[in-house]
């Protein structure tokens, strides 16, 4: 294991929290099975994260004994299953510590949250009485970054040709880091929102967002940060982020497919007209018009993934069980490997910061000039999962000048033999390619 | 090893030393030319295929872009197999290569009709990467068409 030398005056290693890899790997089931027979060497959690024991028993439990719709029946069953969806909300409130449980909607992905913002502000924008905040139109600039995922920039694109607003975007720097130097500039009185990756989630890079939020809110504009890839990593404080709103989804941290959330400051939540219209978002309806309900439920038409958000309860349980700072180093830990032992590999180029500093444990590379999908495939013949592709963020691979990028990406069940695996599977692509 | 079904020797030869690679201009100015450009969404892979032909013989095929080895083999077969052909003929060895790709490794490839092309026969096993194996295939197949004549119609399910 690679050792850190850690200046005086910083929390030494005996300071932080730890956990025994060995016993958290026991509760994933899916970690026993064998890929091509080798042993699964599961690097994609970035990706989509594996779910614990814990977390299926409870998605199990909840249809085998709770099951029934929400918010709506006075029956001893419905009754449960509403205290269920709706505990899972005070838990997730807890876990991202938000100042109320009503500013937290559950939504299908990250998505989908990024979308009910935009939508607002596009609904918002054709009533002249909507809140000043969320109206926008020619002259208004919505701000992102090159580094986003396609989810935080195809919507904003959309909204901008809509209503005539104009996208602008953070460049990035040769590091992979966020190049905030025309912040000043970037970031202006015309400045409508702020949508900003925290973690991205092809260079791994960790943004540091106090100098956006302080210029945010000089300018009176809003921040979103997309905290799709650090939610699931490290402690969350939305009050200490003094963001506006924050997304994430429940499949990249233990939880299963189907649940994400949109964190929102209530006053804000409040303002905003309602996006998708149904069941459980009205306060009352005549054949004529409407009146809708107080958020969240203005933002959750229709029947929600109530065993899924249940499960996300769940995951969040078992997350805070081990702690999130103990998983934060860990996977620093994993991260300072990763990137030494990826050093030793001939002819591998590392995107992003290639120290562990301000920076996830997600690390995407190119091997000489094989192609990701080749370095994908041999590894995969070997039983190690990497993604590859554009990931998503083609604006990334533009920027850097390829294509593609192989990825591997770790989470708290990973472990440095895995990164042992991915080194000597490497070593394998330059043989076959070679 | 499972590997070597898809990574055959025809195609690793193929992708490192790629036939008739780069676009050309048309020799005869009177030649009709077609060109297409395809992209795999998937992983971001292109190719640009370029024919020429004087109405019934594909004179030239050439193409340029950048992808797996798969996708590069592929474009170099295409070309090798398919420049000089008549457009039926070629419709022939396209409809071929398309089947075998869609055959999911159940289709037994005709040498004869497909030359180094059946060393794809392990790649139709790997539903992932049929597209790769497609995507020069398809891209001649608009470019084809462009220049006024039709190749195979077959659509595919990949």
């Amino acid at each position: 294991m690679t050792s850190i030398a850690i200046p005086a005056g910083m929390p030494q290693y005996d300071d932080v929290p730890r956990f025994d890899v060995a016993r958290v790997r026991a509760d994933f089931p899916i970690l026993d099975r064998e890929v091509n027979g080798h042993p699964l060497v599961y690097l994609d959690s970035a990706n989509t994260s594996h779910k614990p024991r814990q977390v299926l028993d409870v998605l199990a439990e909840h249809y085998a004994r709770h099951n029934a719709n929400v918010s709506r029946s006075v029956h001893t069953l419905g009754t449960e299953a509403t205290e269920a969806y709706e505990g899972a909300r005070a838990k997730v409130a807890t876990f991202i510590n938000a100042p109320s449980v009503d500013e937290v909607v559950f939504t299908k992905n990250s998505t989908e949250a990024i979308n009910i913002v935009v939508y607002a502000f596009s609904n918002a924008s054709l009533r002249p009485d909507a809140d000043p905040r969320f109206r926008i139109g020619p002259g208004d600039e919505i701000v992102i970054s090159e580094m986003e995922h396609h989810s935080n920039i195809v919507p904003w694109q959309l909204l901008a040709e809509r209503t005539g607003a104009t996208l602008r975007w953070f460049p990035v720097t040769d590091h992979g880091r966020l190049d905030e130097s025309g912040l000043a500039e970037l970031v202006t009185e015309r400045t409508k929102i702020v949508s900003l990756v925290h973690t991205s989630n092809i260079l791994g890079t960790v943004n540091a967002t106090a100098r956006i939020t302080e210029r945010v809110r000089e300018v009176g504009a809003l921040l979103l940060l997309d905290c799709s890839q650090s939610v699931p990593h490290m402690p969350m404080d939305v009050v200490d982020y003094d963001a506006d709103f924050i997304v994430f989804t429940g499949h990249k941290m233990c939880a299963p497919t189907g649940i994400g959330v949109l964190w929102g400051r209530g006053e804000l939540l409040a303002a905003m007209p309602p996006v998708m219209g149904g069941g459980s978002m009205i306060e009352t309806v005549s054949m004529a018009r409407s009146t809708f309900a107080a958020p969240p439920a203005r933002f959750e038409a229709g029947t929600p993934p109530i065993a899924e958000a249940v499960a996300l309860g769940a995951a969040v349980d078992y997350l805070s069980g081990i702690g999130m700072r103990a998983i934060q180093w860990h996977e620093k830990e994993l991260t300072a490997y990763a990137l030494d032992a990826l050093a030793t590999v001939p002819g591998l180029r590392i995107f992003g910061p290639n120290v562990p500093v301000g920076r996830g444990g997600t690390i995407s590379f190119a091997l000489g000039d094989v192609h990701p999908h080749d370095v994908g495939q041999v590894l995969d013949s070997l039983g190690v999962q990497v993604r590859v592709g554009h990931h998503c963020a083609k604006p990334v691979c533009t920027r850097f000048g390829v294509p593609a990028m192989t990825r591997a990406s770790f989470y708290l069940y990973t472990t440095t033999e895995e990164i042992d695996a991915l080194v000597a599977g490497l070593e394998q692509v330059r043989k076959v390619f070679g | 090893m499972q590997l070597e079904s898809l990574y055959q020797e025809i195609i690793l030869d193929h992708y490192k030393h790629p036939h008739g690679r780069g676009l050309r201009d048309a020799a005869d100015p009177d030649a009709r030319v077609g060109e297409a450009h395809h992209v795999n969404p998937t992983c971001g892979d292109e190719i640009t295929v370029r024919v020429t032909t004087d109405g019934k013989v594909f004179t030239d095929i050439s193409y340029d872009g950048m992808g797996c080895s798969i996708s590069q083999a592929s474009a170099s077969i295409l070309h090798e197999l398919l420049r000089g052909r008549a457009a039926d003929d070629a419709t022939v060895v396209h409809e071929a290569f398309v089947e075998l790709m869609s055959g999911r490794g159940q289709v037994t490839p005709d040498e004869e009709v497909l030359g180094d092309g059946v060393a794809f026969a392990g790649v139709a096993r790997y539903p992932a990467r049929v597209k790769c194996a497609l995507l020069s295939w398809m891209a001649f197949k608009d470019a084809a068409a462009r220049a006024g004549v039709g190749v195979s119609p077959t659509e595919v399910k990949a």
